[in-house]
C-alpha cells in the first residue's frame, strides 16, 4: 500500500507536539509527512519566549532538533509559507510551488491583535510573539528611554517585565478599570496594580488611545480620550490574540463569527480531511489561548488519525498560576463567580499585599473557582478541590486564612481521587501514576520517563514529586536514596564511610562498600567527597577515570567539544597588565571572548591540546585556575564599595578577594556562589547567591541559601554585624556543614529547603553550636585552605599529566575534523548545526 | 568472502589511561580506545564521534558499568553507549561502530575494515 501524504501547516508548540504524538502511534508508518512552518525557526517553547531577554537562546528554547525530523522521516519545511489551500484538488500552495494532500491539519496559532488606532504602523510599533517580534524591540530599545506596552493582560505584563529588564521605563496603558480583566476582580486588579508600580512599571488604566503621532521629547507621542497624553520611544501592542484563521476562511472552511476554525471533537474541520489544532481552533464557540488545550487536541488528533474511535476533546481547563514581574497571580476556574448562586469568600491582606477569593458552590460544598495574588502558595490545594470536585471542609474559609489565623494545611497526596489531574500538560492523572507505579516504576526518575509527567512547563513538580513519594510509602516502597546502582548509601552517607574509614581511591571504596564498577553518577560525586576529604590533586592518576569531561580537562566542554577557559579574577578586580595578556592569548589562538555573569572573562574555542599551551601563558602573566568547571567555589562577585562609592560604608572588593583566595579550589556537592555589597543598595546582588555579605556601618550581615538561576531564592539573614574574622569563621561552618551533609549535585538553596529545622536549625549547629562540631569544621576547612593548590600550575609542570591533552594520540599534528567555524561581530564563533559554511 | 581488514597499530599501553578512554586516529577516522583493567577484556575500541551531535568527543566521557555492561557516557549530554557493542542504552535506534582489538607486545592494535579504508582514503 503506498503513502499517504499528511501535510501539517504550522511548526509552533502544538504542531510540534502532535508530530511527537503521531511517531509514537503505528499510524505513523501509514504517512509521509510534511510540515510547512512561516518562521524560520524550528517551533520552540513560546510559554518561555521572555526568557530570551535573559539569555535563552533559540536552542535552549527549541522543542525538537533538526535531526529528530529527519530521523522521523518528517520533510520540515521552514520560512515556507502556505498560501492556500485547494480543497477540491486536496492541494496545497507556498511560494515554492503545490503540494498534495490526503490529510491536512492546520496548526497555525493565533496573530496579535493590534487595536485600529491612527498611527498604529509607526516603525516602533511592535508586537510581542515571536522571537523575531523580541529581537525587533531589543533593536528598538537601543540607546532610548521609554516603553509602553498597550494592554494590561497575562501577556502585556510580561511583555511590560521584558521592556523593563531592557533598561527601559516601562508602562502599562490598560482600556479597562483593572489589570488582567478576564482573570482578576477589582480588589486582585488593583493590589496587583500596586504591586507592579512598586516595581516600577507605570500602569494607567481606563485609557483609551486615540492617536499615534510624532513624540516632542521621545520619538511618539499616544494621545488619549480624555486629553492626557503620554510620550514614549516604542509601543508594543498586547492587546489580545486572534486565531491566524486566514487559510481556512479563504478556503470556505465553516469558522466562528468572531474567527477560529470549527472543529468537532475530533478536531475536524467541516471538510472530513483538514483537522485543526492550537489556539486557531474553535471548539464549542472556545478559543483556548494557553498551551495545555492545545496539547491536548495534539494528542486527541494523533489518536484519532491512528484509528481510536473513541478519542475526543473535550474542553480544557484554563486556570493559570505565573509570576508576573514577580508577583504571584493565579486563576482558577469560575474566578468571577457567575455561576448561578454562587458565593464569594475572600481574605484581603493589604499590608502583606495579599489578596485570596473563593467562588464556592450554593450548597458551600464544591469550589468554582479562585483567585490569588501576592502569594500562590494555595493555588496546588485549591486547584485539586475546584477540578476533582473534592467536598470542601466545614468552614472552607481556612484554605485561604493564614495559618497564625486558623489556616487548615495544604491537602496532602492522599486526599486526591485518582482523577486528580497531577500534570495538565501531559494530561497526567494521579491513577496513571498509581498506574505506572504499579507496573513496577520505584522512583520518580521512572515515573517521570513513563508518564511525561513534569517534562512540560514544570509547573507541577512538586505536587507530582509528593504524589509519588506518598504513593511508594504507602506501597512499602522506601523511598530510595542511593546515589546509584553501585553504592546503597546517599552522598552523606558516603562521605562518612570515606571519612570515617580514610578511604582514599574509588577503588578501594567500591570494592569494599559497593558494587560493579561505577558510572557517570557515582564517579564525579566520590571524587568530589575524595577532593574535600583529602585534597589531592584532581589529576592524580587514580582520580582521573572518576571526573567530568570538564574536572578531567579543567576547562568547560562546550557544545562543539572544544573548551572555554575561565582565569581567577578574585573579586572581579583586574590590572591593565593582566587584561591586556587576556587580550593577547585570546588573540593568538583566536579564542572568543566574553564576560561572565560572574565578574569574570570566559575564552572560547580552545582545542584539547591548547589547553595546557594556553595555561602556560596564563600562569606565567599570575593567573590561576578559576574553577568554572567544577562543582566547586565560581566567583565572589563585588561591587566598588567605599574605596570610590559614595554610598560605601566598608571595602567590598576587599573582602571579596579575601573570601574568594580562602575558598577557592574547595570541591562541594555542586557550585558555590557568593557576593559581597558595600551597602545596603546591594549592587553585587548579593541576596542572590548562595552565600551574601551585605556591609553595614558596623560590620557585616550574612545572607545563606540564595540563589540566582533557574529557581531564585533569596538568601535567609543569618546573622548581622559581624567582624571579618567572625563573618569568616561563620562562613567557614556553614561551607562546611554543607559539603558534609548535602546530597549530590544539592544547591545549598534546595539542601536549605530540605533540611530538617530549618533556618533556626542551621543557626543553632553554627552559631551555638549545638551538635559540638564546630571546632572539627573550622580545622577541616583550615587544613583545605592549607592544602591549596592551582591545579592548572601542577598540570602544566608535569610531563605525565600533560600527555593527557593530546588529541589524537596517535597523531599529534592531526586536527578534529570536525570543528566547523564562522566570524560573528568580529569574533570566531562555531558552525551551528544547518547552518550555511 | 570475508573482506579484507589489517590490524593497525594505533598506540601503545603507555599511552592508555586505566579506567579511562583516550582517542587514536585511524584510517577510518577517530576512534576511542579504553582500557578498563578490572574488566576481561579490559580494551575497548568505538568510533570517538558522538552520533548524537557529531562531535569527536567519545574517548572524553566516564566509563563505567550499568546493569552489568561496560558503557562510557557521553560528555556533552551523558547517553551511554555499550563498548562491546555500540548500543545507545537511552535510544534503541542510535548505535556507534565498534573495532576489535588486541594487546600485540606492547602496541595496541585495532583491526580497521578494509573497504573503510579506501572510502577514506578515496
Ligand atoms: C509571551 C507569551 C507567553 C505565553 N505564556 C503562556 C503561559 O504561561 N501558559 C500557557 O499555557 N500559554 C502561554 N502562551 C500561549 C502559548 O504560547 C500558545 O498557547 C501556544 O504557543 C499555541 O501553540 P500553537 O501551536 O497553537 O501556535 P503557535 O505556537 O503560534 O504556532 C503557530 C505557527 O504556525 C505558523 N503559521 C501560521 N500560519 C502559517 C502558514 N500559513 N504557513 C506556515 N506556517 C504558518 C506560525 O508562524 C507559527 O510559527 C504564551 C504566549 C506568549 C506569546
Ligand atoms: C552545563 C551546565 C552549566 C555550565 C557549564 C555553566 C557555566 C557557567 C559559567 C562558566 C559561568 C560564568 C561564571 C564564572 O565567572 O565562573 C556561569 C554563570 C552563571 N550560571 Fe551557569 N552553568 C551551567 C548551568 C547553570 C544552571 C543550571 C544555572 C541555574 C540554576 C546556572 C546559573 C548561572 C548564573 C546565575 C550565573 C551568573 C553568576 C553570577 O552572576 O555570579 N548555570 N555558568
Ligand atoms: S551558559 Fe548557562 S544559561 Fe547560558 S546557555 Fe549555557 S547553561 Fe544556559
Ligand atoms: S552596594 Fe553600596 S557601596 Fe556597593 S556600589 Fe552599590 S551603593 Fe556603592
Ligand atoms: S503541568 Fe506543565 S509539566 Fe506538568
Amino acid at each position: 500500500m503506498s503513502k499517504k501524504n499528511l501535510i501539517v501547516i504550522g511548526n509552533g508548540m502544538v504542531g510540534h507536539h502532535f508530530l511527537e504524538q503521531l511517531v509514537a502511534t503505528p499510524a505513523a508508518a501509514d504517512f509521509d509527512i510534511t510540515v510547512f512552518g512561516e518562521e524560520k525557526l524550528l517551533a520552540y517553547d513560546r510559554v518561555h519566549l521572555s526568557e530570551y531577554f535573559s539569555g535563552s537562546t533559540h536552542t535552549d528554547l527549541a522543542m525538537g532538533t533538526a535531526d529528530w525530523y529527519a530521523a522521523n522521516n518528517i520533510d520540515l519545511r521552514l520560512g515556507e509559507q502556505v498560501t492556500a489551500i485547494d480543497r477540491a484538488k486536496q492541494t496545497i500552495t507556498t511560494p515554492m510551488g503545490d503540494y498534495a494532500y490526503d490529510e491536512l491539519v492546520l496548526a497555525t496559532g493565533s496573530y496579535p491583535f493590534v487595536p485600529p488606532i491612527k498611527g498604529n504602523d509607526h516603525p516602533h510599533c511592535l508586537v510581542y510573539r515571536t522571537l523575531e517580534d523580541l529581537d525587533s524591540i531589543r533593536a528598538s530599545s537601543e540607546g532610548v528611554k521609554t516603553g509602553v506596552v498597550v494592554g494590561g493582560g497575562l501577556l502585556g505584563l510580561e511583555a511590560a517585565n521584558a521592556l523593563k529588564s531592557l533598561g527601559l521605563e516601562a508602562h502599562v496603558v490598560e482600556f479597562a478599570p483593572r489589570l488582567m480583566p478576564v482573570q482578576l476582580d477589582a480588589d486582585g486588579g488593583a493590589l496587583l496594580k500596586r504591586k507592579i508600580e512598586e516595581l516600577g512599571v507605570q500602569v494607567h488604566t481606563e485609557k483609551a488611545t486615540t492617536e499615534i503621532v510624532e513624540g516632542e521629547e521621545a520619538r511618539l507621542r499616544m494621545n488619549f480620550s480624555d486629553d492626557t497624553h503620554l510620550e514614549t520611544d516604542l509601543i508594543v501592542f498586547s492587546a489580545g490574540i486572534r486565531p491566524q484563521d486566514a487559510l481556512a476562511r479563504s478556503s470556505d472552511l465553516a469558522m466562528g463569527e468572531r474567527g477560529g476554525i470549527v472543529v468537532n471533537d475530533q478536531c475536524t474541520t467541516s471538510d472530513p480531511h483538514i483537522h485543526a489544532i492550537g489556539e486557531c481552533a474553535l471548539w464549542s464557540e472556545k478559543i483556548f489561548g494557553l498551551v495545555a488545550p492545545g496539547y491536548t487536541m495534539a494528542r486527541t488528533l494523533a489518536s484519532v488519525l491512528n484509528g481510536d474511535q473513541k478519542a475526543a476533546f473535550t474542553g480544557a481547563d484554563m486556570s493559570t498560576k505565573l509570576k508576573l514581574l514577580g508577583v504571584d497571580v493565579g486563576s482558577i476556574g469560575d474566578a468571577h463567580g457567575q455561576t448561578q448562586g454562587a458565593r464569594n469568600i475572600r481574605f484581603n491582606d493589604e499590608k502583606a499585599g495579599h489578596y485570596r477569593r473563593m467562588v464556592i458552590s450554593e450548597d458551600g460544598k464544591k469550589l468554582l473557582g479562585a483567585i490569588l495574588v501576592g502569594d500562590n502558595s494555595h493555588y496546588d490545594t485549591l486547584l485539586q478541590y475546584a477540578l476533582n470536585g473534592i467536598e470542601l471542609p466545614e468552614q472552607p474559609e481556612t484554605l485561604i486564612l493564614p495559618e497564625s489565623q486558623g489556616g487548615a494545611p495544604t491537602l496532602g497526596p492522599d486526599a486526591l481521587p485518582e482523577t486528580a489531574s497531577i500534570c495538565s500538560c501531559h494530561n497526567v492523572s494521579k491513577g496513571d501514576i498509581c498506574g505506572v507505579i504499579d507496573a513496577g516504576c520505584t522512583d520518580l526518575g521512572s515515573v517521570k520517563a513513563e508518564t511525561k509527567a513534569s517534562t512540560g512547563c514544570g509547573g507541577c513538580a512538586a505536587l507530582l514529586k509528593n504524589v509519588v513519594d506518598s504513593e511508594l510509602e504507602k506501597r512499602g516502597v522506601e523511598v530510595s536514596k542511593d546515589i546509584c546502582e553501585h553504592f546503597p548509601y546517599s552522598r552523606q552517607d558516603l562521605f562518612n564511610i570515606v571519612k570515617v574509614n580514610g578511604i582514599r581511591t574509588f577503588q578501594t571504596l567500591i570494592r569494599d562498600h559497593g558494587k560493579g564498577h561505577g558510572c557517570d553518577i557515582c564517579k564525579p560525586a566520590v571524587a568530589s567527597i575524595l577532593a574535600t576529604c583529602w585534597n589531592e590533586h584532581i589529576l592524580a592518576t587514580d582520580h582521573v577515570p572518576l571526573q567530568d569531561t570538564n574536572d578531567t580537562f579543567m576547562a568547560n566542554m562546550q557544545k562543539n567539544g572544544t573548551y572555554s577557559i575561565v582565569p581567577r579574577i578574585p573579586g572581579g578586580e583586574i590590572t591593565p597588565d593582566k587584561l591586556i595578556v587576556l587580550g593577547e592569548v585570546a588573540k593568538e589562538y583566536d579564542l572568543y571572548t566574553k564576560i561572565t555573569g560572574g565578574q569574570r572573562v570566559d575564552l572560547f574555542g580552545a582545542t584539547l591540546s591548547q589547553l595546557p599551551e594556553i595555561w602556560e601563558k596564563l600562569i606565567a602573566a599570575g593567573f590561576e585556575t578559576g574553577h568554572a568547571y567544577g562543582k566547586s567555589l565560581r566567583t565572589v562577585k563585588s561591587c566598588v564599595g567605599n574605596t570610590w562609592c559614595r554610598y560605601g560604608v566598608q571595602d567590598s572588593v576587599g573582602m571579596a578577594i579575601t573570601l574568594e583566595n580562602r575558598y577557592k579550589g574547595l570541591r562541594a556537592p555542586h557550585k558555590v556562589k557568593m557576593a559581597v555589597s558595600g551597602c545596603t543598595r546591594e549592587c553585587a546582588e548579593a541576596q542572590s547567591k548562595d552565600f551574601g555579605v551585605i556591609a553595614t556601618e558596623n560590620g557585616w550581615n550574612l545572607y545563606v541559601c540564595g540563589n540566582g538561576g533557574m529557581r531564585p531564592r533569596h538568601g535567609d539573614l543569618f546573622a548581622t554585624d559581624l567582624s571579618d574574622e567572625e563573618l569568616i569563621r561563620t562562613i567557614d561552618r556553614v561551607v562546611m556543614f554543607y559539603v558534609r551533609t548535602a546530597d549530590r549535585l544539592q544547591r545549598t538553596s534546595v539542601w536549605m529547603e530540605n533540611l530538617e529545622g530549618g533556618l533556626d536549625y542551621l543557626k543553632q549547629v553554627v552559631l551555638e553550636d549545638s551538635l559540638g562540631i564546630c571546632d572539627e569544621l573550622e580545622q577541616h576547612m583550615a587544613d583545605l585552605v592549607g592544602t591549596y593548590q592551582c591545579e592548572w600550575k601542577t598540570a602544566v609542570e608535569d610531563p605525565e599529566k600533560r600527555k593527557r591533552f593530546r588529541e589524537f594520540v596517535n597523531a599529534p599534528e592531526k586536527k578534529d575534523p570536525v570543528q566547523e567555524w564562522t566570524t560573528e561581530r568580529d569574533q570566531r564563533r562555531p558552525l551551528l548545526e544547518g547552518e550555511p559554511a | 568472502m570475508k573482506a579484507r581488514t589489517s590490524w593497525d597499530v594505533v598506540c601503545t599501553v603507555d599511552d592508555l589511561v586505566p579506567e579511562s578512554g583516550v582517542a587514536v586516529w585511524t584510517e577510518d577516522g577517530p576512534v576511542a580506545v579504553f582500557y578498563l583493567p578490572h574488566r576481561l577484556p579490559a580494551l575497548f575500541a568505538i568510533s570517538h564521534t558522538d552520533p548524537f551531535t557529531g562531535k569527536n568527543v567519545l574517548a572524553r566521557g566516564i566509563t563505567g558499568d550499568l546493569k552489568g555492561q561496560p558503557v562510557v557516557a557521553s560528555p556533552l549530554y551523558k547517553q551511554h553507549f555499550n563498548l562491546q557493542t555500540g548500543q545507545c542504552l537511552e535510544d534503541e535506534g542510535v548505535n556507534v561502530e565498534t573495532y576489535p582489538i588486541l594487546l600485540d607486545g606492547n602496541n595496541v592494535r585495532v583491526e580497521i575494515p578494509a573497504a573503510n579504508k579506501e572510502s577514506v582514503a578515496a
